[in-house]
């Protein structure tokens, strides 16, 4: 699994890259330290998340339970054969599998921005969106954005080159195995769950406390845009459809009225295409909060790269202020010295000095321990470099995505409300020329 | 103030012009009301003046239009608004009712000089001329109580037996038009009002979307320009939706209302015609019996006949000519409703494509700046 770690070192061994994968014609470079976009595995292979499936089976406690699969259909992208049919291979996954997935993906590479998963429960609803998990909108929503996903990992330069994702993709059976094989869970680091927990960092770098800053700013803000969204959404589904409430009394009253009575049954009608105009556009606009909601739950990730870049930094300020603290020992016993207050020191003073030869010991055995303190300090620093350097060249790529997407996002947006004020202007010049004629 | 509304009948000879305007408050040690400005410029004989400028209350327009029902039983008057509307929950005098009220009065001056009969009558005139003295002076000249109170209780008692017995066609079918009508005319006033208040309650959830985005833009920097056009589009856009809600308390909300209480009146008018014809039916019923009495009461039959007859006469011409103005006003209301909300869509549609057009421009420009090496 060494390849599959983060290895941000400039000189790849030639055997990782290559052709990683079988059966899949090589590339025409050797492998680079990341993969570029050419190289990625989302130009190699075709995926989809193409249906959703509603199953009973039994869990864990052997309890009946429904849950929802997803069947991941792939297809190897081959230049050479235009012509032909190349197989699709597909495999039934559930949504707990994509969350294993993700969390092997965080926990392997700390220093990336892992793509996040759509949301588990439905949040942001506004009324007439159900808020169950089994409702059909919001399963085929959830579709989308798990298709959504894989594509963002498989387009990622360091994730799509990652094996368990691969066998994610691929491997039907065994994978669940094979992931807990990894002992990933191990490495996950405890207290990254306290979310909230603050580590006294007394050097901490600064760019990452700008960006976590960021990261809660863009949090909240996108959580409250998306409240407001829904709330307005509402709102505007109210005005359509109260207008649909025109439509059956002007047909009522046109039954006795003589030379008003056209006039009135078209524009009735008119206002029951208005009403019903609003379900279409506030779907559409649903996929737009999707974009949005995409970017809230990666503020989250960006955030969770900060945090273990804190707590990499707290360690390493841990173990340096514990090799300070035993050199200072060392030195005191060696000089005979007292320097600051210790409890061993006092009882000594006061009920007798050590033996020459206790003190020889003691201090041996400190020596080793420094030795080993400063050559894992050493390492420490070099871990944090090199986190630092990868994490800030991923954040650097996540960035750039992130002002391309949200900046098209905002477009299609406004695409989107072009089109509602089109169709409003053709409802309604046309209800006008109907009540012109009453 | 311009008379905004056009009537059927004869609008270039339109030769006497009112407007309500100016409420002001008086208080009194017994009361306090409000009294509107009434401006009549005229260029008619019977007038000794060309201008007039009197002040009237709300009470002075209830006496007149009892004064017109009553010299005019089946012609349709034009309502009054109400004496005070419960359900609003709107204060009494506050500005928003005061300047309803206001409205509705002028509206309801103007009908009437508009109207061919209606507009020739004595007291409209001196509704219209006379100082606040001669008016009340005036107002304690008119019929007994017990005169009046005797007619009121003939017109009971003639009610309980019909006058529908004898009914021409012509009438049932106008009560049932107006049943349905007013049926039709209610749901509708409910309709408007519940699309005045999506459309607040929309406006209200508008005003703070705009400025998430403004704020958002503070911590961005490639996307802060984007950010800050997409906030500028819907505070535009919230304000189109003000004047939407705006044109829809001007023109809709006040129409329906005045058609729904037209309703009212409509059923009045078909009533009294019904009670006059039921005058004379009881009165014939009751001669019926009595050969040798009848050339004694021919007289009084005959000018019962008439009363009828003139009745019919009025009410069947001026429905024909309250329908046309129905037409007219629902025609132009509705036709003005569907310009609003036109005007609001390319107001909004305008907004969102010139912040398009501003995003695609940065889009070329960044595109042309990766192409060159």
């Amino acid at each position: 699994m060494e390849s599959a770690e983060a290895e941000p070192s400039d000189s790849r061994p030639e055997e990782d890259g290559g052709a990683p994968y079988s059966g899949l014609p090589p590339p025409e470079q050797p492998v680079a330290a990341a993969a570029t976009m050419e190289d990625c595995l989302a130009k190699k292979m075709e995926i989809t998340v193409s249906e959703a499936e509603k199953r009973t089976g039994r869990n864990a406690m052997n309890m009946q339970e429904t849950y929802t699969a997803y069947l991941i259909e792939t297809r190897a992208v081959e230049p050479q054969s235009e012509g032909q049919c190349v197989p699709v291979d597909s495999l039934w996954r559930r949504y707990s599998e994509f969350e294993l997935l993700r969390n092997y993906l965080s926990v392997t590479y700390p220093h990336i921005v892992v793509p996040p998963l759509p949301e588990k429960r439905a949040d942001f609803v506004w009324h007439k969106l159900s808020a169950d998990n089994m409702d059909p909108d919001f399963v085929e929503r959830r579709r989308i954005g798990l298709e959504n996903f894989l594509l963002r990992v498989a387009s990622h330069p360091v994730l799509c080159q990652d094996k368990i994702f691969y066998s994610f993709l691929t491997q039907e059976g065994g994978w669940k195995e094979m992931v807990n094989e990894t002992g990933f869970q191990l490495k996950a680091d405890s207290r990254l769950k306290a979310l909230n927990a603050t580590f006294r960092v007394k050097n901490p770098d600064k760019r990452f406390t700008e960006l976590k800053h960021y990261s809660d700013e863009l949090q909240s803000v996108i959580s409250h845009l998306l409240r407001v969204r829904a709330r307005v959404a509402d709102r505007l589904y109210g005005v359509y459809k109260v207008h649909g409430n025109y439509g059956r009394v002007f047909s009522e009253w046109s039954a006795i009225e003589k030379e008003m009575g056209d006039g009135l049954q078209s524009a009735g009608h008119h206002m029951d295409v208005y009403a019903a105009s609003i379900d279409d556009i506030l779907e559409e606009e649903e996929h737009y909060a999707d974009q949005l909601k995409e970017y809230l739950f990666y503020a989250e990730a960006l955030r969770a790269v900060c945090r273990k870049h804190e707590l990499m930094q707290y360690d390493l300020e841990m173990a340096a202020q514990d090799l300070t603290s035993k050199k200072q020992q060392c030195e005191e016993l060696a000089t005979g010295t007292v320097r600051t207050f210790s409890l061993k020191g006092m009882t000594s003073k006061l009920f007798g000095q050590e033996t020459p030869e206790q003190r020889e010991a003691k201090i041996k055995v400190l020596e080793e321990q420094i030795q080993e303190g400063e050559e894992q300090l050493k390492s420490k620093n070099l871990e944090g470099r090199d986190f630092v350097k990868s994490a800030w060249a991923d954040i650097e790529r996540f960035k750039e995505q992130k002002n391309h997407d949200l900046k098209e996002a905002l477009i299609n947006y406004a695409v989107m409300q072009i089109s509602m004020c089109k169709k409003g202007i053709q409802v309604w010049t046309n209800a006008k020329e109907c009540f012109s004629k009453m | 103030m311009i008379n905004q509304y056009k009537f059927e009948d004869e609008p270039e000879l339109k030769d006497l012009f009112i407007t309500v305007d100016d409420p002001e408050s008086h208080i009194t040690a017994i009361e306090t009301f409000i009294t509107y400005r009434v401006v009549t410029k005229t260029s008619r004989g019977e007038f000794d003046s060309s201008e007039y400028e009197v002040r009237r209350r709300y009470q002075d327009f209830l006496w007149l239009k009892s004064k017109l029902e009553e010299a005019h039983p089946t012609l349709i008057i034009p309502p009054l608004p109400e004496k005070f509307i419960m359900k609003g929950m709107v204060e009494r005098f506050s500005d928003e009712f005061i300047e309803t009220r206001r409205k509705a009065l002028h509206k309801f001056l103007n009908r009437i000089a508009d109207h061919p009969t209606l507009t020739f009558n004595e007291d409209f005139k001196i509704f219209l001329t006379a100082q606040a003295w001669e008016l009340s002076s005036h107002k304690k000249q008119g019929p007994g109580l017990l005169s009046r109170m005797g007619q009121t209780v003939r017109a009971v008692a003639s009610s309980v037996r019909g006058g529908v017995k004898n009914r021409p066609e012509m009438f049932t079918e106008m009560n049932d038009y107006v049943e349905t009508f007013s049926q039709k005319i209610n749901v509708l006033d409910k309709i408007a009002h519940r699309i005045y208040k999506e459309e607040r309650e929309y406006f209200n959830e508008m005003k703070e979307y705009g400025p998430i985005h403004t704020l958002w833009s503070a911590s961005e920097e490639d996307i802060a320009d984007s950010l800050k056009g997409v906030a500028s589009c819907i505070d535009k856009c919230c304000k189109a939706t003000e004047k939407r809600m705006a044109g829809l308390s001007e023109n809709l909300l006040p129409i329906l209302h005045e058609y729904v209480l037209y309703s009212d009146i409509l059923m009045g008018v078909l009533k009294r015609r019904d009670q006059i014809q039921g005058e004379l039916d009881s009165r014939v019923d009751a001669l019926a019996n009595k050969k040798t009495e009848k050339d004694l009461f021919s007289e009084e039959i005959g000018k019962l006949e008439d009363k009828v007859e003139c009745a019919n006469n009025a009410l069947k011409a001026d429905w024909d000519r309250w329908k046309q103005n129905m037409q007219c006003d629902m025609r132009s209301t509705f036709t003005n409703v569907a310009e609003n909300n036109l005007h609001y869509y390319e107001e909004c549609l305008a907004t969102w494509e010139s912040f398009l057009a501003s995003q695609t421009v940065d889009l070329h420009v960044e595109e042309d700046s990766e192409e060159r090496p």
